[in-house]
């Protein structure tokens, strides 16, 4: 599946490291499941892998050790094939699961230690989360479902009425508002959970494989959805998907999973580029790697021979999007970063790059 | 898969023919010892223990007004209970407040019911409510059906009051689900007509035992299913609402209960139906209304009568089954009238028909005609005199033919258990029935045995339960075999089923009194019309279940047997009977629970053993214990029966899911 252009351009451009404050910062987290999941934390039982785990004490670790931070306004995916522990993640960070250790700080504040009211007050306003099975209210009417959230913290009806209003107009639900949510398509009824999340205006988003219901031509339809949702409102979100093609379109950065640990977190060509195990070189193998990977990747450094007077693209131009201007161009073509001169790209890298599109190279 | 099944089928016919060697040597056995040791005791005989019972319950009677429990408790219960009902009464049934009529007259009750039904259900319903009502006049019934409403009525009211918040607490708690659902089960095993006795020594005769019984039957229904739709929250939609933060007040108030309101309004429904099918056997305990009737034109033999007054609970059953069916379908449309235009249109129409029903009811408050039905129009009468005829001519015509099935059963089936079971001595039947309990269903299930036999023999009723026992398991018989053959046809048709459900559903809400009434038309007062009265109360479950089991079996293998070429018989009979054994020993287990209560029901019409002996207790004062000792011989015999079966149908299901 080849990732759509339109995403690449509609993107915000990635941060670089350091600009935006960090929003969430998770240290160390752990869950496992079981009797007496505690004992297993810290001590030598912690280095086992999972089936000897289970097998010694009966626990399963979903989530074993994990630490990332998402930084304000990024698009955060957190990937993985089934079983590897990416729901449980998303689920301990607004803690519908309980964690077993570590921390999940939120603006420098440890959530994990809330509890009764203050927990309640920070999922109703500073997070929001949308589910793989949407879980709509079937005996309430779009609108009713898309205010639930507000009417919970007890906002006057009229108020958020209006606000639900406002934002079914902003996921492209109105006219639905008198619907029930049987009488949506899949998509649809996605869109209403969109917008439940959005209309209670969290800081973060979290999104627990939203679209893996959904059939695939709907599914890019809400990608794209996601992706300007983002570019409107800017929010934070933290996205799970076991679909690259999904992680590589929308994610800043993606953290690979598998079996509950960590695997490698980058930018998605860092994923591509340099993979940071077999798992993850087997994983990424199918992807089309010139949609992905940026000229930062293939060029090379101008030798005294190389004229410089070709055109310039930046380092962070995806390949594809440089092919035209570089077959075109007699010269090598100049990457740069910043007014500096990095490197060179010409033909035979591109080709080169293009002919291995099985990805293997 | 050889190496598992191997084994089991090795050991299955061993087994088998171990069960059969200990029939054969019992029906050896009885060859010799027939007759000895059988513990009879005459219908007026009783034992001392039967004497300290009865001593008990003076006890008990002498210290109803000193003893603090009674005093400060029990006594008001009674007191509260028995208030409710009378305002009831007069409100709707009875004269009151110095007027001749109760306060509300037919027309205004007529016009009341039929606005409720009207507004809860639709069209449909509120015209079968008019028509139901009416024709209670009609029958010349008005009275002892308002007594029987006015029964029912408060007797569901309290049952919800009780069972709705403990079905939503057993819905949220795990822990509070698994100790009510043993109590629930029990309660729903034991026969009804057992509680009555010692529910009228707590409460005395009269409506507040009345009551508290029908609570009993009744209640089971509004926790399982509250409890059932609280748990179908779908996690998800759960989890969503806990995502956005909802109080734990908040995710019971606007998910779990709105999605839930349906499966309660089914149990609502059930409630109602038990509470009237017990509100009418409450007549042994002197309830007022229609099954007062009923028995008494039982105990007379007045077919007509009896007929008469259980068409009228027919009738009440059917309205109140239609409206409150149709009010669980509404509620799911009920929320779908979103325009505010029609929301204010259904405004109006509440308003309209809430107006009609106030001025019907001021009419009957106020005028004769309206408050007491109209003498002239006496259908009840022709109803009376035909059912009569009816049966008469059903007697003498179809003798032949009656009197063929009724021997044929009494002398294939019945004679044969019953000299087994009642005429050996009573330790070689313990001592067979503990060896087929360890066979059929484990160790558990033979300890259970042995003590029931033990308690049946202290109880000094061992000749009566035997009696007792063979005419349950030969019922027990008739609606299994009844059971398989519609069971399998109706799961194995779609039009069978389309055809059938409706029937089987329209006797399960039948109270069970009701069935006597044409039964004992036919045949007359005898054991056997008790044996057909049960049947036709047990097949429905029975058929269902099996049913059920059949449709349950999985479609490929179905398909992969066909494929193979295997004939409709063999289809049968080495696939889907086989695979669907667990459902068929639950349909054996369910219909025998509900053999055994009506087969006590069928002491009223000559049954005689058990029954006769509880019904005797009711009546007559010496013989008030024997017929406690009697109630409990029924729950004994019950307990040990279910536990067999569950306890076999339980290594039935595992050993078919192990293959």
């Amino acid at each position: 599946m080849t990732v759509p252009t339109v995403a690449r351009e509609e993107r915000p451009a990635p941060a670089t490291d350091g600009d935006r404050p960090t929003v969430l910062d998770v240290r160390g987290l752990w869950k496992v499941f079981g009797q007496r999941a505690g004992r297993v934390v810290g001590t030598s039982l912690a280095t086992l892998d999972r089936a000897e785990l289970k097998r010694t004490t009966g626990c399963v670790a979903a989530v074993r050790d994990v630490s990332f931070s998402v930084r304000r306004g990024e698009v955060f995916v957190v990937m993985g094939l089934s079983g590897s522990g990416k729901s449980t993640l998303v689920r301990c960070l607004n803690r519908l699961i309980e964690p077993t250790a570590g921390q999940v700080l939120l603006d420098g504040e440890d959530v994990l230690g809330y509890a009764g009211k203050r927990l309640r007050e920070l999922r109703r306003h500073r997070f929001g989360m949308v589910f793989q099975h949407f879980g709509l209210l079937p005996h309430r009417r779009v609108l009713d479902n898309v205010a639930f959230g507000l009417e919970i913290r007890g906002v006057k009806k009229a108020d958020r009425m209006a606000r639900a209003q406002e934002v079914l107009e902003l996921v492209g639900l109105a006219g639905f508002e008198g619907s029930y949510p049987d009488q949506l398509s899949g998509g649809m009824q996605q869109r209403v959970g969109l917008a439940r999340a959005l209309a209670v205006d969290p800081e973060v988003l979290f999104f627990d494989e939203p679209f893996s219901a959904l059939d695939p031509l709907i599914r890019r339809e809400m990608q794209n959805e996601v992706i300007r949702l983002h570019h409107e409102v800017g929010k934070t979100m933290i996205f799970i998907t076991h679909d690259l093609s999904e992680a590589l379109k929308l994610g800043d950065r993606i953290l690979i999973m598998r079996d509950g640990a960590l695997v490698q977190m980058g930018t998605p060509d860092e994923v591509v580029g340099a993979p940071a195990d077999d798992y993850v070189r087997d994983f990424v193998s199918d992807v089309p790697r010139s949609d992905v990977l940026t000229l930062r990747w293939i060029m090379r450094d101008a030798t005294p021979d190389d004229p410089l007077d070709g055109p310039e693209l930046g380092a962070d131009t995806v390949i594809r999007d440089a092919v035209r201007t570089v077959l075109s161009a007699q010269r090598p073509v100049k990457v740069v970063r910043d007014g500096d001169l990095l490197g060179v790209v010409t033909a035979v890298e591109v080709l080169e790059v293009i002919a291995g599109a099985g990805g293997q190279s | 898969m050889v190496a598992v099944s191997a084994p089991v089928t090795r050991r299955l016919p061993s087994r088998s023919y171990i069960t059969g060697a200990v029939l054969l040597a019992w029906i050896a056995l009885w060859v010799f010892l027939n007759g000895r040791d059988t513990l009879p005791l005459g219908g007026a005989q009783l034992t001392p223990l039967h004497t300290r019972f009865g001593e008990g319950a003076d006890v008990i009677d002498a210290n109803r007004d000193s003893n603090p429990v009674f005093l400060y408790f029990v006594n008001y219960i009674r007191l509260f209970i028995d208030a409710t009902v009378t305002s009831v009464q007069a409100l709707i049934s009875r004269p009151s407040f110095g007027r001749p009529v109760p306060l509300a007259g037919w027309l205004g009750v007529t016009g009341v019911a039929t606005a409720i039904a009207y507004l809860y259900g639709n069209r449909k319903v509120a015209v079968l409510t008019a028509a139901g009502f009416v024709s209670f006049g009609l029958l010349g019934l008005w009275e002892e059906s308002m007594d029987t409403l006015a029964l029912t009525l408060t007797a569901v009211a309290l049952s919800l009051a009780v069972g709705i918040p403990l079905g939503v607490w057993a819905g949220l708690s795990d822990r509070f689900n698994r100790i009510v659902t043993p109590v629930l089960d029990f309660m729903q095993t034991m026969p009804t007509f057992v509680y009555l006795a010692p529910l009228t020594l707590f409460f005395l005769i009269g409506p507040a035992s009345a009551t508290a019984a029908t609570m009993i039957y009744a209640i089971p229904p509004a926790i399982r299913l509250t409890a059932h739709g609280i748990r179908q929250t779908p996690p998800a939609t759960l989890e969503a609402a806990e995502a956005l933060g909802v109080t734990g007040g908040q995710a019971l108030r606007k998910v779990r209960l709105p999605l839930a309101k349906q499966t309660i309004v089914v149990g609502i429904n059930q409630t109602i139906m038990a509470a009237l099918s017990m509100a009418t056997i409450a007549a042994l305990i002197d309830a007022p209304g229609l099954g007062k009737t009923v028995l008494k034109a039982l105990q007379t033999l007045d077919v007509g009568t009896a007929f008469n007054a259980g068409l009228a609970i027919v009738i009440m059953a059917i309205v109140l089954d239609r409206v409150t069916s149709a009010a669980s379908r509404r509620v799911e449309i009920a929320h779908r009238t979103g325009r505010s235009g029609r929301r204010r249109l259904r405004r109006v129409e509440t308003a309209v028909t809430a107006v009609v029903a106030v001025v019907l009811v001021y009419l009957s408050y106020t005028y004769v005609w309206a408050a007491e039905f109209p003498a002239g129009a006496d259908v009840g009468s022709y109803v009376r005199r035909g059912a009569d005829a009816a049966s008469g001519w059903a007697q003498e015509t179809l003798v032949a033919y009656t009197n063929g099935l009724k021997n044929a059963i009494t002398y294939a089936l019945l004679n044969p258990f019953e000299a087994l079971l009642a005429h050996s001595p009573w330790w070689l039947v313990a001592v067979v029935a503990v060896a087929l309990a360890l066979l059929l269903a484990g160790v558990r299930a033979s300890i259970t045995a042995a003590v029931g036999c033990v308690l049946l023999v202290a109880l000094g009723l061992w000749h009566d339960s035997m009696v007792t026992l063979a005419t349950t398991l030969v019922a027990t018989l008739l609606v299994m075999v009844l059971g398989v053959v519609l069971g399998v046809w109706m799961g194995r048709s779609d039009r069978v089923d389309r055809i059938l459900r409706p029937v089987l559903d329209a006797g399960q809400t039948m109270p069970a009194f009701v069935y006597l009434v044409p039964i004992l038309g036919l045949f007359g007062a005898t054991r056997f019309t008790a044996i057909i009265a049960a049947v036709v109360f047990a097949a429905p479950v029975s058929v269902k279940l099996v049913a059920e089991g059949i449709r349950g079996v999985p479609h490929t293998a179905v398909e992969a047997a066909t494929a193979g070429g295997a004939s409709t018989w063999q289809l049968i009979s080495k696939v889907q009977l086989p695979m669907a054994r667990a459902g068929i020993t639950l349909a054996a287990s369910q219909g025998l629970i509900y053999v055994l209560s009506m087969v006590v029901v069928g002491g009223l019409v000559g049954a005689g053993a058990l029954g006769y002996d509880v019904v005797a207790g009711f009546s007559q004062y010496q013989l008030r214990g024997k017929g406690l000792a009697a109630g409990l011989a029924i729950v004994v015999l019950g307990i040990v029966l279910d536990r067999i079966m569950r306890a076999a149908a339980a290594r039935a299901g595992g050993s078919s899911a192990t293959r």
